[in-house]
């Protein structure tokens, strides 16, 4: 069989093998590429999100007001002020310092926190000590998917969150009347607990800054203000850590602030809160509704002292 | 005259009109309520700033028809009190009585707002021409004296409600101050012994009818 010499490709044709390689690296570099650039944009879609048992079926406050009313100090104390003055925070790059009591602290960047777990949808209470209340879908996963992985030693019997203080991107924060930078913590049980997330979404997008991007907590059985915005530390400590509002004024806000409809803010009740939407206010639910899955953390426990 | 009676009077109107506009257009925010209690509470208090600017601008100014403003401009005070109020019986506490009374007796904010309310309703009801004859225009001037300590008990109820940027709470504070603190110090001065003659003179006047004018 005579076997002809395929005839045509001529060698100027041919590519040469650095330009061939250098196209493949761009290939398998591109799509993480292109999902940080993405993270970096409020209202990019976040895919491959599983549902959560955890959800609630309740009506979901609408997209417009869970981004439009805020408490986000550092950026204002109006609630319509932190979409506007937060809307060009820097989230990219950031890093979380995980250290403290730990046998392996660690500097995570936002792509690793992107991937320590799959991305869970959160439907969620969250009531505010303020005494109104809304339904958000948050994206998150577990906090004790990252506690797991720096091993906490025996010690570490709290946890404790700090935000970012960055008086340069927050003007707004010489006013807020808190001391800042925020800071709050939980106990290692509460820390945990299943319910309790890392936020890094909502409404199936990249969280907006107004909402604590690019990371926050979300406990859903205690007042909003605990559910710290824009982390970028967490500490494993012995001791009970301070957090900003108790620091603020410790007669109103306690370390543990779980909602609680028996036990008043010193200034107004807390036994309704308005649902925003409704016109008429509903009763508010120990535990934010969430009892059957946190009240045995709290057992023996005078939640009136403990407030 | 009128007309500028009337320009006020629209002027004084206008923050309820933008309310209901805002209302009608769904515009009110995520919390409306909220919004609405803000809005009629901040009004209340600037209006009576307003009102009680009146004397001190008619004596540094000279332009003594101010005067015929002062009515108005309290009442209106009062009519955003009562939608303030209002706000918070009916949206807030949906007429739930015990509950206002527990709220009223137990919660200080509260009871400084419900203080600074209740002080200008018989302010409200004697501020007609007939009420200034058939009290007396000493007797009248000293009731409306109670106008001070609403005005001071509002600002209270806006500093205890607040969380913690208490900047507007104490810029309220300063305007109400410096407004009291011009009649103290009017009052400091004329305690010699001539501004009694002066005083006497001047609700003679206003028992006349012309309008009051007390200090």
């Amino acid at each position: 069989m005579l076997i002809r010499k395929p005839a045509g490709i001529r060698y100027s044709e041919i590519t040469p093998p650095g330009v061939y390689w250098s196209r493949r690296r761009f290939l398998a570099v591109a799509p993480a590429s292109l999902i940080l650039a993405g993270q970096a944009q409020a209202g990019a879609k976040l895919n491959g999100v599983i549902q959560s048992p955890f959800s609630t079926s309740e009506k979901q406050t609408p997209y417009k007001d869970v981004t439009s009313y805020n408490n986000f100090y550092e950026f204002g104390t109006g609630k319509e002020q932190p979409a506007e003055l937060a809307r060009n925070l820097k989230t990219v790059p950031w890093t979380i310092s995980v250290e403290g009591a730990v046998a392996k602290p660690k500097v995570f960047d936002l792509d690793a926190v992107m991937k320590m777990a799959p991305l869970e949808e959160r439907i969620y209470r969250l009531r505010c000590v303020e005494g109104w209340s809304m339904v958000v879908p948050w994206i998150g996963f577990p906090l004790n998917a990252l506690i797991r992985q720096v091993e906490p030693l025996s010690k570490a019997k709290f946890v404790a969150f700090q935000s970012l203080h960055d008086t340069r991107q927050m003007p707004a924060a010489k006013w807020a009347g808190i001391p800042l930078p925020y800071v709050e913590g939980l106990r290692m049980d509460e820390a945990l607990h299943p319910l309790a997330i890392l936020c890094v979404g909502l409404y199936g997008e990249v969280l907006p800054n107004q909402n604590g991007a690019p990371v926050r907590l979300v406990v859903p059985w205690k007042y909003g203000f605990k559910s710290i915005k824009s982390i970028v530390k967490i500490r494993f400590v012995e001791k009970q850590p301070p957090t900003t509002w108790n620091l603020s004024n410790a007669r109103e806000y306690g370390f543990y602030s779980n909602v609680n409809p028996e036990v008043d803010h010193p200034r107004w009740s807390q036994a309704s809160e308005r649902r925003l939407g409704e016109f008429f206010k509903r009763k508010t639910l120990l535990f934010n509704g969430y009892g059957d899955q946190v009240a045995q953390l709290y057992a023996g426990m005078d939640l009136r002292k403990h407030y | 005259m009128r007309w500028i009676k009337s320009l006020v009077f629209l002027a004084c109107l206008s923050p309820a009109a933008w309310l209901v506009w805002k209302g009608l257009r769904q515009d009110l925010g995520a919390n409306p309520i909220e919004f609405i209690t803000h809005a009629t509470g901040d009004w209340t208090l600037r209006l009576l700033a307003v009102t009680l600017a009146v004397t001190p601008l008619r004596k540094l100014s000279g332009l003594h028809p101010l005067i015929r403003l002062r009515r108005m401009l309290g009442l209106f005070a009062f009519f955003y009190g009562c939608l303030h109020f209002l706000t918070y019986l009916w949206l807030d506490k949906f007429f739930d009585m015990p509950e206002i009374v527990k709220d009223i007796g137990k919660r200080p904010f509260i009871t400084a707002g419900f203080i600074a309310f209740v002080l200008l309703a018989p302010l409200a009801v004697t501020s007609t021409k007939g009420w200034i004859r058939r009290l007396g225009g000493r007797r009248w001037q000293r009731l409306h004296r109670l106008i001070y300590v609403s005005a001071i008990a509002g600002v209270v109820h806006y500093y205890w409600l607040v969380k913690s940027d208490i900047r507007s709470p104490l810029a309220y504070a300063a305007v109400i101050f410096l407004l009291l603190g011009f009649r103290a110090a009017v009052w400091w001065r004329g305690n010699a012994g001539t501004a009694r003659a002066r005083t006497g003179r001047v609700v003679a006047a206003a028992a006349q009818g012309a309008g009051s004018d007390p200090e």
